[in-house]
């Protein structure tokens, strides 16, 4: 079984290599074949392409989607992950058949004093989120290969995505927390790359430094939190880790969660910590559905989760994760609300669904945490392709520049619409499943005042009361925004110049695919007592989102050609500058640490480089008179060069 | 002292002054003709010292070969015939003090060092055939070498002297001085 | 006979030669002064060939090898005379100068450029020098 999961582990690390070396050439290959092959799909396309007006992305997308199989370095993106998810399936499913935890060790590194176990641990947690992310990131690198058909870096690009999917599987399955690290900084500038894929234009390069930069921030604490850890419980294995929790000092349990927190809010961008995610979006489209909403910003809930027995001995950290999750759902709910770009839009949600798990997993409800995890990877990576498709129709990120696209283009349509009613909550899809079981624990732990379900642990009932009423807020203000952006784009009249029709087959099949498991995969939560819906909370957070969204949907019904965020009046501005975070940051971080920095320009100009250059002038000063005899003429030279041999010679005579 | 010391000696005598007077002469054609006296009296020396064919050697390649070599040379670069006043160079005096002083260290060191050796002299040792023996049994080898070596010098001689073949092309002269 | 003799010989035509080398400042006399040295140089191997009766006559091979490679030399150094005199006009071993630096301190950056004009400078030193 670890033999299994290496593989799938290795699989698309492989993939990363051979695409980035081989890809190109593969295509090569691949269109030296007779002519006679191609003639029979080109004509057909042609018949079934319109005369006129045809944009050139579509085009681009439509010849890619015609000959998937010649394309080398998106046969050799896509064929390894399809293998790594049927395999971790198989995984996934000798879990189902025989629960427990299976471990191996594949070396052990001698340190000295806590030795490094390199190994996997396949149990249920890891068996699931692998699956999931082997699927998403299968649809994700089908659908590219339509969507970057027309990018002259794609294979570097795809060969990205496969060395961030490795990384990811290495952290879902890792066994050890240090092998879990490598995988979290790969993860970490895979995103750096990709976000910056089209690094022509300034901002995006600055938007991956602006990630890179964050992230790093958090993962110093987190680093420093596996190594208190590590030394406090003698052993960086996650297993033992659990284990041994709860014989720890408190002092040291605490202070390792809460430097593990710093990773987590890194990682899955959550406040304060959360402001290169919606500057993420600057990536390409399928990017943002895997890395920056799907997966890699998971992972920080997903570690949690995974060393949940250390958050379970520091209640403090867990009652400072609620809070942090508090402020960001609430906060990038309310950003969502007022944001122009599509994708900015799906960005604040997504900050605020991770806040949700977060949220959850602080009021013990961890399986709850995990299911919302599963179903927000596949309704978000659903509803990023599809606001793909959108974009490549529209020709535009822009919410003010959509509307009518309900007709051109239904299949986008339908998944879309799946996708936004199972981030609402709607029943029966999945997010309602899922949202439900942690609205529920939450309700629990206020009304028990703060035990939380997991195992007598107590956290302060001030916070269980605000992680519950600010889980209901968001539902509502979820609701209003998943509204506005249903109706701002597929209802009223178009209001940009644009023809209405659907994506390439390959795009807009991939959406439709996964609008599958973001519609039933709630259903699987029925088999566990703790993740059936209960009736109480379920009802109370309709009610919310039904609020959200009816208002939504009145203030749009007044006006459909104009935008419902208007009626937020003047804090409209505030929302759509999420609070000004980004703005305060710029004045009490990035100003002074650049004035800093010019300071310290001037004074190594006029310090250092100064004492440098006057040495070395000093020098030849000094040199000058040195360089007389030098004056080419050989006589001279002749001269001093015998009478030296004269005086080493007298010298030698005289005293040997 | 015997007579071949005396003989030596004067031989010796002669050959050292006239190469002092080859490098204090003021004219360059009389520095080439005192070159073929100083040779020549070193070739006596060799006499002395029973190395015939060396003698006759050195009288047919220097003073045969080298010296009208040398005098080709000064014809070719049209040097003034007769005296001319700027033959030193400004270093003369330094060169003075060098020389004088290896003179000292070195005649000093062989005078120590050879007070009492004596060698003695007895005819034959150097006679062409005891020289051929030798050249043309042990040496046959560095002969060969040095034989090449002859044509490489010969090649690089007329590729350096003819100026159509290769070498840098030939520049208007900043200032004329051999019409003097 | 003394060994002393050829050897007090060879040392002082050696310091003639080294002499005429440093002092001397047409090339022709600078290439006899060489012979001079060389010659001082070949007496001294005649001398210790006699002195240890040498069977093999290493001693006066060598020296016959060296009269040979003295030739070459003087050809080759003639050549290189003519070639230079071709040139500048002059045959004044301390009037080649193109080896010095310039007076001025030297620019931060030497480029290609400079070279040439550091030559063309010590050409017109060197035609100054002769017209004193």
């Amino acid at each position: 079984m670890i033999a299994l999961i290496s593989v799938v582990i290795l699989l698309p690390f492989v993939a990363a290599f051979a695409g980035m070396l081989l890809g190109p050439r593969l295509s090569e290959t691949l269109r030296a074949r007779p002519p006679r092959d191609k003639a029979a799909p080109h004509a057909e396309a042609q018949a079934e392409a319109p005369a006129e007006g045809r944009r050139a992305r579509w085009q681009a997308a439509a010849t890619a989607e015609r000959s998937p199989l010649r394309n080398g370095p998106a046969l050799i993106a896509c064929l390894p992950v399809a293998v790594a998810a049927v395999l971790s399936a198989v995984a996934a499913f000798a879990v189902w058949r025989t629960p427990g935890t299976r471990t191996g060790t594949l070396t052990l590194v001698e340190t000295g004093t806590v030795p490094i176990e390199i190994g996997l641990r396949l149990d249920g947690l890891p068996a699931v989120v692998g699956l999931m992310v082997c699927l998403v990131a299968l649809a994700v690198q089908v659908y590219s290969v339509a969507y970057m058909a027309e990018d002259p870096r794609y294979s570097s690009y795809a060969a990205f995505i496969s060395l961030f999917t490795s990384a990811m599987l290495l952290v879902v399955y890792a066994g050890d927390l240090l092998l879990l690290y490598v995988g979290w900084e790969v993860m970490g500038v895979c995103s750096y790359f990709l976000i910056g894929h089209h690094w022509e234009d300034r901002a995006n390069s600055r938007a991956a430094v602006k990630a890179f930069l964050v992230t790093r921030l958090g993962d110093v604490g987190f680093l420093f939190g596996v190594f208190v850890l590590g030394v406090g419980a003698r052993s960086f294995d996650i297993g033992e880790i659990w284990a041994r929790a709860g014989t720890l000092p408190h002092a040291t349990v605490t202070a390792a969660a809460l430097l593990l927190l710093a990773g987590v809010a890194g990682k899955s961008a959550q406040f304060p910590l959360h402001t290169w995610l919606p500057d993420a979006m600057a990536g390409p489209t399928p990017i943002s559905a895997l890395i920056h909403a799907a997966t890699m910003v998971a992972a920080g809930v997903y570690v949690v989760a995974r060393v949940y027995g250390v958050f379970l001995a520091a209640p403090a950290a867990l009652a400072l994760l609620g809070l942090v999750a508090v402020v960001s759902m609430l906060g990038s709910a309310l950003a969502a609300l007022a944001q122009d770009d599509i994708k900015r839009v799906l960005a604040y949600s997504t900050i605020s669904q991770l806040a949700v798990m977060a949220a959850g997993l602080a009021v013990g409800a961890w399986n709850g945490a995990i299911f919302h995890l599963l179903a927000h990877g596949a309704f978000k990576a659903l509803l990023f392709l599809a606001a793909g498709c959108v974009i490549v129709t529209a020709g535009s990120t822009m919410l003010r520049h959509y509307g009518g696209l309900r007709t051109g283009m239904p299949i986008t349509f339908w998944s879309m619409t799946i996708g936004l009613a199972a981030l609402v909550g709607v029943p029966p899809v999945s997010g309602w499943f899922s949202k439900d079981s942690v609205i529920e624990a939450a309700q629990h732990a206020a009304a028990h005042g703060g035990d939380i379900a997991a195992g007598g642990v107590h956290i302060p009932a001030g916070v269980a009361w605000t992680v519950y009423a600010g889980l209901l807020l968001t539902a509502a203000v979820t609701a209003a925004y998943a509204m506005r952006l249903w109706l701002m784009t597929f209802f009223g009249e178009p209001r940009g110049r644009y023809e209405v029709r659907e994506a390439p087959k390959l795009m807009s099949w991939t959406v439709a695919a996964l609008a599958v498991p973001s519609a039933v995969v709630g259903f699987f939560g029925l088999g566990a007592a703790e993740l059936r819906p209960h009736l109480g909370s379920a009802v109370v957070a309709l009610l919310c989102a039904a609020v959200g969204a009816g208002a939504a949907f009145s203030i749009w019904n007044r006006d459909p050609a104009a935008d419902p965020a208007r009626a937020l009046g003047p804090a409209r501005e505030v929302f759509a500058r999420a609070f000004y975070v980004d703005e305060l940051y710029a004045a009490a971080v990035v100003r002074p640490v650049q004035a800093v920095a010019r300071q310290v320009v001037a004074v190594d100009r006029r310090g250092i480089d100064t004492a440098v250059v006057g040495a070395a002038r000093g020098a030849r000063r000094l040199a000058e008179p040195l360089r007389r005899p030098q004056n080419g003429n050989p006589q001279t030279y002749l001269t001093g060069l015998i009478a030296g041999i004269v005086l080493i010679a007298a010298g030698a005579v005289i005293f040997l | 002292m015997t007579g071949q010391e005396i003989v030596f000696t004067l031989l010796g005598v002669v050959a050292v002054g006239s190469a002092v007077l080859v490098v204090t002469t003021r004219q360059l054609v009389h520095a080439a003709l005192w070159l073929v006296v100083s040779l020549g009296a070193l070739a006596g020396g060799y006499l002395v010292l029973t190395a015939e064919f060396v003698a006759w050697v050195q009288v047919l390649i220097y003073v045969g070969a080298v010296v009208v070599l040398l005098l080709f040379g000064i014809m070719l670069t049209r040097a003034p015939i007769g005296r001319a006043a700027d033959l030193d160079s400004g270093n003369r005096w330094a060169a003075l003090a060098v020389a004088l002083a290896t003179a000292g260290v070195l005649v000093s060191v062989v005078v120590i060092g050879f007070r009492d050796a004596s060698m003695p002299l007895r005819a034959g040792g150097g006679s062409a055939d005891a020289l051929g023996a030798a050249v043309f049994r042990t040496w046959v080898l560095p002969f060969e070498v040095l034989s090449v070596l002859l044509l490489a010098a010969l090649v690089g001689a007329i590729v350096l002297s003819r100026s159509d073949v290769g070498g840098p092309k030939e520049k208007e002269p900043t200032k004329k001085r051999g019409e003097r | 006979m003394h060994v002393a003799y050829p050897a007090v010989v060879a040392a002082l035509l050696f310091s003639v030669g080294v002499y005429g080398v440093l002092a001397r400042r047409n090339a022709i006399l600078v290439l006899m002064s060489v012979e001079l040295m060389l010659n001082a140089v070949n007496l001294n191997l005649v001398a210790f060939d006699v002195w240890w009766r040498d069977r093999l006559h290493g001693g006066q091979v060598l020296t016959l090898f060296t009269i040979v490679i003295a030739a070459a030399e003087v050809g080759l150094g003639l050549a290189i005379v003519l070639l230079v005199y071709r040139n500048r006009r002059m045959i004044d071993v301390d009037r080649l100068r193109t080896l010095s630096e310039d007076a001025a301190p030297a620019p931060e950056v030497g480029d290609g450029d400079a070279g040439g004009v550091r030559a063309a400078a010590a050409v017109r030193a060197g035609g100054k020098g002769a017209a004193t």
